[in-house]
């Protein structure tokens, strides 16, 4: 039995050994520019969705319904640049900067769509299409109760 | 017939010679540095085909035919055809099988499958179980970015530490007798696992299983890094290598400039993008059969050892946190 725990101390010792030699070589993220970059495109996203705002405002809309128009517009656009295959280049620079507006979840739906066409509506596309934006939904909605309790509950 | 030597290696009385080889890769593999080298280079990742998968079992089956046509020989002409891929229940190499009609023994190894079709493809031929045997390896970006990790059109940062899986196929024809490169020896790996987990970094993951095939190699066949004049690792990827140089330090060897790694060579990797450089059952494969065969046939290289590693994960270990085990094959490959 002892000779069974000392080996497993050793190999455990030899793999955290391992680990840092690893942590030592691996190349290092450069958060400052993936900070930049992420601004970047995340910025030029939300200055996209303002003018549309801003112009669908001025065309007689009231502040709520603009705002939704804004948002559908920017889910088409999002749409259609991932199926011409731009939008992942776009993700490639802007990372989060692409991922957290709204054309980030439009990407997200539309890419597994395209991806399981060829395995069939039912168990491909239909499946599949929240395979990524899955838990985003799920845990979305599971905090929005969550908060809309706490406020119930205080107010 | 052969010998076992020492723990894990053999000894081929009769070393197989490969007589044909042939790959065909993918439009980024064939803007590479080695581009010159491949004997077909896809403009259309789809090759004809509706899904990338059936795009990856053409590759396979495609390069099988031009080996057999390089030396005029048919599918009937061979005993048996061994191959693996990337996909779930390795269909590519199944429905290659399928087209070509050859006996044939599916194998699983990751990335080190290559290695593991040549080392059993030597051992039928050396235990007098075949004249002529036909192997190969291949892998698809496409199909293996949708199994492994996401839809190919999501906009998803790479992690630095990443590899490429590569477009790639590649196949060898052994034969008993004649002219060309010749199979002497082989390492057949242990599984090794150090703990790590991360699968952007298969590298890390691989670089122990290959330096303790490499040591146990040498130990096993009294060989030492001067009988080599290069050891090429399968696809440790830049990180990889770099954490193999360490290990073998640490036990007394330097193998310097002759240490190469097919998935570095494959891409520029700073120039493509393509972070720690290339994996994927192909790569090996389409490195060996184009580059390392023809300087193997120019005798540019005397000696040369192939030690092709494989991450053995799936997704679904990998959600589970379970940690990456690995495996190296060494195979010595004389001009």
């Amino acid at each position: 039995m002892n000779g069974n725990v000392e080996q497993q101390q050793e190999q455990e010792e030899r793999q955290e050994e391992y680990r840092l030699l690893v942590d030592e070589i691996e190349p290092k993220h450069n958060i400052v520019k993936n900070c930049f970059f992420a601004f970047l495109v995340g910025g030029s996203i939300c200055l996209i969705g303002q003018l549309f705002l801003t112009f669908f405002l001025t065309q007689g809309f009231g502040f709520n319904e603009a705002a939704a128009v804004t948002a559908g517009t920017m889910v088409v656009i999002g749409a259609f640049l991932t199926g011409i295959g731009v939008y992942d280049e776009i993700g490639r620079i802007g990372g989060a900067g692409s991922i957290v507006p709204i054309t980030g979840f439009a990407n997200s739906i539309v890419a597994p769509a395209m991806e399981y066409k060829r395995e069939g509506f039912v168990f491909g596309v239909g499946a599949r299409l929240f395979t990524v934006a899955g838990p985003v939904l799920v845990y979305g909605t599971l905090i929005s109760c969550i908060i809309g309790l706490i406020y119930f509950l205080l107010y | 017939m052969g010998d076992k030597c020492g723990q894990q290696s053999l000894i081929f009385s009769q070393p197989p010679v490969i007589i044909s080889g042939a790959n065909i890769v993918g439009p980024e593999e064939g803007e590479g540095p080695l581009g010159s080298y491949f004997d077909w280079i896809l403009d259309d990742p789809l090759f004809g085909e509706k899904s990338w998968e059936m795009a990856e079992c053409k590759m396979l089956e495609e390069s099988a035919k031009l080996a057999l046509q390089k030396i005029e020989l048919q599918t009937q002409d061979v005993d048996f055809f061994l191959a693996g891929d990337l996909l779930n229940q390795i269909i590519s190499s199944n429905y290659a099988a399928r087209g070509l009609e050859i006996p044939f023994f599916g194998l699983f190894g990751a990335c080190s499958t290559f290695a593991e079709a040549l080392l059993l493809g030597s051992m039928l031929m050396d235990g007098g179980f075949a004249h002529r045997v036909l192997l190969g390896s291949c892998s698809h970006h496409l199909s293996a970015e949708r199994q492994f990790r996401y839809p190919v059109e999501q906009g998803v940062q790479r992690s630095a530490t990443a590899q490429w899986t590569t477009t790639a196929s590649g196949v060898l024809v052994l034969e008993a007798q004649g002219e060309g490169p010749r199979v002497n020896m082989g390492t057949v790996g242990k599984v090794v696992d150090m703990g790590i987990s991360d699968v952007n970094n298969m590298g890390a993951a691989m670089a122990p299983a290959a330096a303790d095939t490499i040591l146990t190699h040498f130990q096993d066949t009294e060989t030492n890094p001067d009988s080599y004049d290069v050891i090429v690792t399968g696809d440790l990827g830049s990180v990889g290598q770099a954490a193999l140089v360490e290990l073998l330090k640490q036990r007394g060897f330097d193998l310097g400039e002759k240490l190469q790694d097919c998935g570095i060579l494959i891409y520029d990797t700073c120039e493509q993008d393509m972070h720690a450089g290339g994996s994927g059952c192909g790569c090996a494969a389409a490195v060996f059969t184009g580059l390392f065969l023809r300087k193997l046939r120019e005798k540019q290289h005397q000696n040369l050892l192939l030690v092709a590693t494989g991450a053995l994960m799936s997704p679904i270990s990998s959600q589970q946190g379970e940690s990456i085990p690995a495996i190296a094959h060494a195979v010595a490959v004389s001009s």
